[in-house]
């Protein structure tokens, strides 16, 4: 069963595999019949938004399904194995041997309490290594996966590892039972451009390198399209669409596929830039200098200094804990920090102080009270902001129909959420409102309507943003001028044009670059062939 | 891409098709906010829920109607140590009382005494326990550490000593039970405060001048209420466990009072020949503590996100 022996047919073979869970209400059909190959040493890709169906039909595969499941396939095969037919301790072996799979959140998929050498020696122990030997080779793997010096790195613990780091040790361990299959399951969600750059090409090498297959499972089509040879693609459990990439993405056949390339923030365009306020930088809405902040002597923040004017768009970019999250959170004045920040007040008739910030988060799950409806929220929020609207006029305006006013924040979809949480920010006069990531946990259909509402609001009230995003295409599409933060110090800030033409910073060339390697010439190789314009159109 | 933009719903499956597809594979915590009802309905779907809530109320309708419907826990019927028969279904006690009047009308003050010092408890605790939460820092330090130097104490001890100072009268032994159960319920709720005062609605509120006291009562309070209702109930069986101690120890209730734990300390001399001056009073504790405490758990387990 393992590795490279009698390969005549398909690695994965997948014949109308039906999934469904069983609740109180029925059963739900979560895959209603999808089929697909995967050959030998192939990648494939498997893109839809959340709920379909992705993930369940690849981790069918794995047989590692919720109890109440209910599986039924016409051919359910891995590397010659009929999935559907293991149990016990045959199904352990073949999940051992034949398959790996790499998770979302590396940070999860790792024993916090252990150190990771340990933990990737422990794959080597079980498949019967003895204690010296399971060392070795897991040095080895983690060398593989360039992880050096690896005797260093194999003693550190997870914590003590950086999230791409920490990802690359989840690699080592699937491949640790040279497995024909990797499953690879939204691996770079959580990690920035530059990270996500690295890790997709150590996967691509690896597998030219090894000769398994991987089936890649993400919402993220250009990154699908940048590494696999043919994509699926899917829609509520129904696989809408199959195809060598390239044309996939030139000339989709299905309605849906050529919605969610529609829908993609187009790098090049400007097309729902607001227009520039910045003619008033004379007098800028906030004046930060000198900004400084230390966690536990671990740099956040380092002299940062800028201006946003009124009106104007400021985008900030950099890695995840490049202080970009702690720059919002001084700017909102929700921690303490050295330095100064300050706003101008605007001449505004002196009564109640009122809040000069306010902030858009990323999870509106979190942001959004559990307990309070929508109404109430509003409600609230226009009174502290001395707001001059009615809870329906602003519901109006962020797009939030009236029968949603009385519902509870889990009775809404991410979408919404969200709406309500931008309306919540919009609900008085407030000059400036940060938004930290305010689209990075949504589908990307959806992300491009929160995307348009933001421009919308800012062209009609005004404000001025401070957006904060590791997509670069993003914070393009919507900023006037554009911060790189790198290691807590603010190392470029351009007008946007100027930087994507020429940055000068080598890390935010490397942004750049990652954000217009995926966007440009599918398939990959030949970067720069492809006006972006014509792919997306 | 000119897609409408406002009024469009989000194109979303409906919210149940999200939920068991993400679930089953990624661990995702699947639990969008449960809304109320189907967890009221849920508790009832429980079996052991069922049957406590039931002796539990048993035990409520004993205290508050005995005065109605003439049960006579004072008074000798003439038999002494009388053996349980038709007219007497738990027998006598060696002052000719009927045991099965003296068991029902016990159930008034123990189930006067713990409810009203777990009540006492929690919103002593509670109180505190958002407040250290919510302002961390010096506050939150100061009160933990006292409360530190306050859980070690061994309750039962920890009360003797606070009913020898200031007597065992009701009012006293409320107050007593409020104040040893106060630190221990702080202490869980300010861990569920801190959990959620990371989340961004507080933040949310903090950058809206809300003021302090609002967010503390209409943001936080409800979000940890759940954790709170379970430190009642739980709090609640263990002061009513409390306060039959300390009346069987002699120093709560006494005599002529029907307090089950007096009950017990008074026929223990009996235990091996009127085995049922002692059976029956000590099952009336058991049961409403344990009933008490399977209601705790229940609770428990149907908020579990």
């Amino acid at each position: 069963m393992t590795g490279a022996t009698h390969r005549s047919g398909p690695v994965v073979s997948v014949r109308d595999l039906r999934i469904g869970y069983r609740t109180g209400h029925g059963t739900l059909q979560a895959v209603k019949g999808v089929s697909f190959a995967v050959q030998a040493g192939e990648a494939y890709g498997l893109v839809g938004e959340s709920g379909s169906g992705k993930s369940t039909a690849a981790m069918a595969l794995t047989r590692y399904l919720a109890p109440n499941a209910e599986l039924s396939a016409g051919d359910l095969s891995v590397a010659g194995v009929d999935v559907r037919s293991l149990e016990g301790r045959r199904l352990r072996h073949f999940r051992a041997e034949s398959l790996g799979v790499v998770y979302q959140e590396p940070g999860l998929a790792l024993n916090p309490t252990m150190a990771v050498g340990e933990q990737v020696a422990e794959v080597f122990r079980l498949a019967g290594a003895g204690r010296s030997e399971a060392a070795q080779r897991a040095h080895a793997a983690l060398e593989r996966v360039q992880l050096t010096p690896a005797a260093v790195i194999a003693g550190r613990y997870p914590h003590e590892l950086s999230g791409g780091q920490q990802q690359r040790v989840v690699i080592a361990m699937a491949l640790a039972g040279s497995p024909d299959l990797l499953i690879l399951d939204e691996p770079t969600t959580g990690l920035d451009g530059r990270v996500e750059t690295e890790i997709m090409a150590l996967i691509d090498r690896l597998r030219a390198e090894l000769g398994f297959a991987t089936i890649l499972i993400s919402h993220n089509l250009p990154l699908i399209a940048a590494h696999c040879r043919r994509i699926g693609v899917l829609q509520d459990g129904v696989m809408v669409e199959e195809g060598p990439s390239e044309r996939v993405l030139r000339s989709p056949r299905h309605a849906y596929t050529r919605s969610l390339i529609a829908a993609l923030p187009d790098i090049d365009a400007r097309r729902s830039r607001p227009a520039s306020g910045a003619d008033d930088t004379a007098r800028p809405v906030v004046t930060v200098s000198g900004v400084s902040k230390d966690y536990h002597r671990k740099r956040a923040l380092r002299d940062v200094s800028f201006t946003i004017g009124r009106g104007e768009v400021l985008g900030i970019v950099g890695e995840s804990g490049s202080g970009k999250t702690t720059l919002g959170r001084v700017l909102a004045g929700l921690t303490t920090y050295d330095g100064q920040v300050t706003f101008d007040q605007g001449g505004r008739p002196g009564r109640r102080r009122l809040p000069q910030v306010q902030v858009v988060f990323q999870n509106a799950d979190l942001s959004l009270n559990p307990r309070r409806t929508v109404r109430q929220v509003l409600k609230r929020s226009i009174r502290l902001l001395d707001g001059d609207q009615t809870v329906e006029q602003l519901a109006d305006s962020v797009g939030i129909e009236h029968e949603l006013l009385d519902r509870l924040p889990g009775q809404l979809s991410g979408g919404q959420k969200q709406r309500v949480a931008i309306a919540r920010a919009f609900a008085g006069n407030v000059p400036l409102v940060i938004c930290d990531e305010p689209t990075s946990a949504l589908d990307v259909s959806i992300q491009a309507r929160i995307i348009d509402l933001l421009v919308e609001l800012q062209q009609r009230t005004g404000v001025s943003y401070l957006f904060i995003s590791h997509d670069m295409a993003v914070v393009r599409q919507i900023s006037h001028r554009i911060g790189v933060l790198y290691d807590g110090e603010l190392v470029e800030l351009k007008q946007s044009d100027e930087l994507f033409e020429s940055a000068e910073h080598p890390y935010s060339r490397q942004l750049v670059e990652s954000a217009l390697s995926l966007r440009r010439g599918w398939p990959r190789g030949d970067a720069r062939a492809e006006e972006p314009g014509q792919v997306i159109a | 891409m000119g897609m409408s933009v406002l009024t469009s719903d989000e194109n979303l499956p409906e919210p149940g098709a999200l939920t068991p597809a993400a679930a089953a594979v990624q661990d995702v915590a699947t639990a969008s906010a449960t809304p109320r009802r189907p967890r009221a309905r849920a508790l009832l779907r429980r079996p052991t829920f069922v049957i406590s809530a039931v002796i539990v109320l048993w035990w409520i309708l004993a205290a508050v109607l005995w005065k109605v419907v003439g049960l006579d826990p004072y008074s000798n019927t003439g038999k002494l140590l009388a053996a349980p028969s038709w007219s007497q279904p738990f027998g006598t006690d060696n002052l000719g009382r009927s045991v099965f009047a003296r068991t029902l009308v016990g159930a008034d003050r123990a189930l006067l005494i713990g409810p009203l010092g777990a009540v006492m408890a929690t919103i002593l605790g509670g109180a505190l326990g958002v407040i250290a939460g919510y302002f961390r820092g010096i506050v939150d330090t100061a009160l933990m550490r006292v409360f530190d130097v306050l859980v070690v104490l061994p309750p039962i001890i920890f009360l003797i000593v606070l009913v020898t100072a200031f007597g065992s009268g009701t009012r006293a032994l409320i107050l007593c039970i409020g104040f040893v159960y106060a630190p221990g319920i702080a202490r869980i709720i300010r861990a569920a405060v801190l959990a959620e005062m990371g989340k961004g609605y507080v933040a949310s509120a903090r950058l809206q001048r809300e003021s302090r006291l609002r967010i503390m009562a209409l943001e936080l309070v409800p979000n940890v209420w759940p954790t709170m209702l379970v430190q009642i109930t739980l709090s609640l069986a263990s002061a009513i466990l409390m306060t039959a101690t300390l009346s069987f120890l002699g120093l709560g209730a006494q005599p002529p009072s029907a307090d089950w734990g007096l009950q017990i300390n008074a026929n223990m001399i009996y235990l091996q020949q009127q085995w049922w001056t002692v059976l029956f009073p000590a099952l009336a504790v058991a049961s409403l503590v344990v009933s008490v405490q399977l209601i705790a758990d229940n609770i428990k387990e149907v908020s579990r996100p």
